[in-house]
This record gives C-alpha cells, sequence and structure tokens, in this order.
C-alpha cells in the first residue's frame, strides 16, 4: 500500500507545475487524422466533444467554415471536407 | 535541505489524506466525472472534469486550450468569489505570462490629444478606487440551451465577484486628453491566437461608459495581485457590464473617432436588438437587427441545497446569490410550489450595487420525500427573471429562473 501511495505521488509529482493538457482521444474513424493535424495547433480538441452530439450537418459544416474564414486557420479545401465529414459522422446529430 | 525523497514523502501523505488526490492531480482525479446538469449537451457532460490549472484549486475543465475552466457552485456561498477558485475564460492560445518589467499600458489613439504609456508603478500613483464587482462571462449557461448552441458550454460557473482594486481608467485617459469626437475606447491585451490570421481579441466600450467613475483598471483582486489567469498585472473592469470587455492582460488602450470594427465587435457578441430588457446602449455599434452584448441581466442562483442533495427532515436553508447590472438587488423571492406562490428572502450583506447579494429562506418542508425550490431576482428598476428562455443564436443572457430539487428523509 505504501508503494502504491508512493508512485502515484511520484506520478503526481512528474508532472510540471503547470497544469498539463492531457490527450483527448476522439472516435478512431476516417478522417481523424486531418483533423488532429489541422484542427489542434490552435485548440485542444475537447472542443469538439463539448459541442456533441448536438449540432447537425449544416451547424458542422459552418464551424470548420467559421475557423478558416473568420479564425484563417490554414486549411485545405480537401482537409476541410474530411474533416467536416468526420465531425458529421462521429459528433454530429 | 528539501530534496526529492522529501517532497514525494510528503506528496505521499498529502494523497493518503486527500484520498482521491482532490489536492494534487492523479489519475483518478482526472477521470473522475463530475455530476453536472442534464440538461447540458452528452459531450460535455461526460468530457468535463475537475482539473487544477497552476494557482488554482480544481475547477471544472470544459476545454484545456484556450482554457476555459467554470467554478463549482459551492464557491459561490459567499458573496466574494475566492481568487484560487475564480473561473478561467479565454478566446486565444497564446497566453503569455507578462513581465511586470517590461509590461507597459500604451494609452493613445486617433480620438486622443496625446499618448502616454503606464508601468504597473505608475497605475499604482494614481488614485486607487476599490469596487465589488460580478464578472460574468456573457455565455454562461450557454449550455442550458435548448435548443443548443455551439460555443463553450459552461453551466452555472463562468462568473464570479471580486474587490478590485486599481487606477479609474478615466484618470488614465485625462493624462493624454480626449477629442470631443472620441466615440469608443478600445482594448488590447498581451493574448493573441496562433496564427497571425486569427483577429487578435480586442474589444471596445463606449466612452460614456469608459470614463464612469466605476470603470477601472485593475491590478488586485481580493487583496492580492491578479492570478495570471484573470489578467495579471492589470486588466479593465467595467461593473455592470459582462466579461468579455474586462480585457485581460491589457497592453493597450485606445479613443477612436469611429467604431472599432473588428471580428470580436461584429460579428461576436452580438445579441438580437429589442429581445432583452437593457438599458446601458451601445449605439455606435448598433445595426439594424442587432447590438453588441451590454449589461448583465438581473439573475439569482440557489447555492444551497445542492440539487439533488440529501436533507434532513426538518427546516432547511436555501441559500443563494442574486445580481444584475448595477442597478442593485431589491428583492428575492422564493417559491416551493412550482412558481404559484413566492416568499420573500431574507437579503445578506450589500457590498454594493454591482455585487453578488447574497439571500437565505427557511423553508419549511411539509413531508419527506423530493421538493423543489425556485429562486427569483428583482432589481431596483423592477426587472425580474424570465421563466422562459430568451433564445438567441450566440448563448447569451441566460436569466431563466433557476431551481433545484434535492430529497429530504
Amino acid at each position: 500500500m505504501r508503494a502504491l501511495i508512493i508512485a502515484l505521488a511520484a506520478a503526481a509529482i512528474a508532472l510540471p507545475a503547470a497544469a498539463q493538457e492531457q490527450p483527448v482521444e476522439l472516435k478512431k474513424a476516417p478522417g481523424l487524422d486531418k483533423v488532429e493535424g489541422n484542427c489542434s495547433g490552435c485548440h485542444s480538441l475537447d472542443y469538439i466533444m463539448m459541442n456533441s452530439p448536438f449540432p447537425n450537418a449544416a451547424l458542422w459544416d459552418a464551424e470548420v467554415t467559421k475557423m478558416i474564414k473568420a479564425f484563417g486557420a490554414p486549411i485545405s479545401d480537401a482537409d476541410a471536407k474530411a474533416i467536416a465529414d468526420y465531425l458529421k459522422q462521429n459528433y454530429g446529430s | 535541505m528539501f530534496t526529492r525523497r522529501h517532497l514525494i514523502k510528503a506528496a505521499g501523505a498529502g494523497l493518503a489524506l486527500t484520498g482521491s488526490g482532490f489536492g494534487l492531480r492523479s489519475p483518478e482525479a482526472a477521470a473522475a466525472p463530475i455530476d453536472l446538469p442534464a440538461a447540458l449537451p452528452e459531450g460535455v457532460r461526460s468530457n468535463a472534469m475537475l482539473d487544477a490549472l497552476p494557482g488554482k484549486k480544481p475547477l471544472i475543465k470544459l476545454t484545456y486550450r484556450p482554457p476555459n475552466y467554470e467554478t463549482p457552485i459551492e464557491y459561490f456561498r459567499t458573496a466574494i468569489t475566492p481568487n484560487d477558485a475564480f473561473f478561467v475564460r479565454y478566446h486565444l492560445s497564446n497566453i503569455p505570462e507578462v513581465d511586470v518589467k517590461t509590461w507597459k499600458i500604451v494609452v493613445g489613439g486617433e480620438g486622443a490629444n496625446g499618448q502616454a504609456e503606464f508601468t504597473l508603478d505608475d497605475l499604482k500613483r494614481l488614485p486607487a478606487a476599490e469596487r465589488v464587482a460580478v464578472n460574468l462571462c456573457s455565455g454562461n449557461r450557454r449550455g442550458l440551451f435548448q435548443p443548443h448552441v455551439p460555443g463553450v458550454q459552461w453551466s452555472y460557473g463562468a462568473m464570479g465577484c471580486a474587490r478590485w482594486k486599481g487606477a479609474r481608467l478615466k484618470d488614465l485617459l485625462d493624462k493624454i486628453g480626449l477629442k470631443k469626437e472620441a466615440i469608443e475606447i478600445v482594448f488590447d491585451g498581451a493574448d493573441s491566437g496562433i496564427t497571425d490570421k486569427t483577429p487578435d481579441f480586442i474589444k471596445s466600450i463606449p466612452t460614456w461608459k469608459a470614463i464612469e467613475d466605476t470603470t477601472l483598471v485593475a491590478y488586485e483582486m481580493n487583496g492580492a495581485p491578479l492570478p495570471h489567469l484573470n489578467g495579471f498585472p492589470a486588466r479593465v473592469v467595467v461593473p455592470g457590464w459582462t466579461g468579455v470587455y474586462w480585457m485581460k492582460h491589457v497592453t493597450s488602450i485606445s479613443a477612436v473617432t469611429k467604431p472599432e470594427g473588428g471580428f470580436w465587435m461584429n460579428p461576436a457578441y452580438r445579441i438580437p436588438l429589442g429581445k432583452f430588457p437593457i438599458v446601458a446602449r451601445f449605439t455606435s455599434q448598433e445595426t439594424a437587427v442587432n447590438t453588441p452584448i451590454t449589461e448583465i441581466v438581473v439573475n439569482s442562483l440557489i447555492t444551497s441545497p445542492a440539487d439533488g442533495a440529501n436533507v434532513r427532515m426538518g427546516p432547511v436553508v436555501v441559500g443563494g446569490i442574486a445580481w444584475d447590472g448595477g442597478y442593485g438587488i431589491s428583492t428575492v423571492e422564493v417559491s416551493s410550489d412550482g412558481g404559484k406562490t413566492w416568499v420573500a428572502a431574507t437579503l445578506g450583506e450589500d457590498l454594493g450595487r454591482f455585487a453578488f447579494r447574497t439571500f437565505s429562506y427557511d423553508f419549511a418542508p411539509k413531508a419527506p420525500g423530493k421538493q423543489t425550490v425556485m429562486a427569483r431576482a428583482t432589481n431596483r428598476i423592477g426587472q425580474s427573471q424570465t421563466t422562459e428562455l430568451i433564445h438567441n443564436p450566440a448563448g447569451y443572457h441566460h436569466n431563466v429562473v433557476h431551481s433545484v430539487t434535492f430529497n429530504v428523509a
């Protein structure tokens, strides 16, 4: 028991003083690589889970468009379509 | 000497004491689900967790980056929200740690007669003003909207009330002098987007609001320097108006003669015209269909008993807080019969018209079982909370009467 406590404490201590972003595991499905590659540079991927599953297809299209047009995300047309399709399939209504 | 071995032992003791690892990060803590309102989107209910940012107690993490963390309801049982439990909200991910030795605010703009720079010491040399005021995110309770709207899916905790101390903004503006055509005062802070194509977070307020005595450039929060994630070393404090105008890490204050046109003024942070009972208008920014969000709408929150709590048969103290956009709370009423009849609650200490006002009501359940109580606040200009949500595309101004259901046994 004592060994377990010390091991747990060591794990906790090993993390830096700053809270560290933990990996956000999205559903494994076609297009996930495009989501991770294009979206996670500017924001953590929990934004996607948080805004689910209520968006319909039009809303997910609008969100991807907003990231490109309003926020200047450098995403190719092909990747934008793959991302929107992934979101609709896995986090849509 | 303080060695790593000591550190681990001390941490081990701490972990044993706290059990679930509430004070320390542990795998269990990270995975611990929290009970969030059923009305929230399923994605946030299953994904949100308690997580501690640097210098903060564990708050409800909605997103890591940019960080959006809300305050658990139990911290609202007092009128002042502790700094280390105060919510965190950012729009953009690049949030530099500000070095006070080089930090300064540049005050000027084409609507001003001159330009001046203020270091933190300069700010502190100006006459100090203090104000207790609620900082409330425009989108607080957005997650409770039906139908849901996209955005940060906050429940009740994207708000807090603190005693802010700083210089009056008008004292900074007086140093440079405003032209009579200066219609807005524009704020920029040290944070920015990851790509330079992302619109920088820039906000303006009308000049009339900027020169009110209550509008501050604050360097203290509850008697301490601002926490980094709440705007260190100084932020704008606009009592009565929603948090979006309270620019953190403020670096630039500019008077302008034309409306600020950036993304964060339009289309962001807009409410439909005519839907809300708003007194404070921002006319230089109004369009035919919408207007910037301005003052906070009257609202209240029941903080005890907690929703879903088990309480003993006998008198139950129903407690909570109420607030508005600075007119002041006049009454809070409580209903235990689904809104058919309302009884006035007792108001707590008055910390000023911009502050949380605590209330309490002694409820005597007639029988064991499930009990639901509701609270409704009214302000000094006669505005009260809604019973039906006023839906709007961005999910602002949710002030539907709050209710909690608890079990009496």
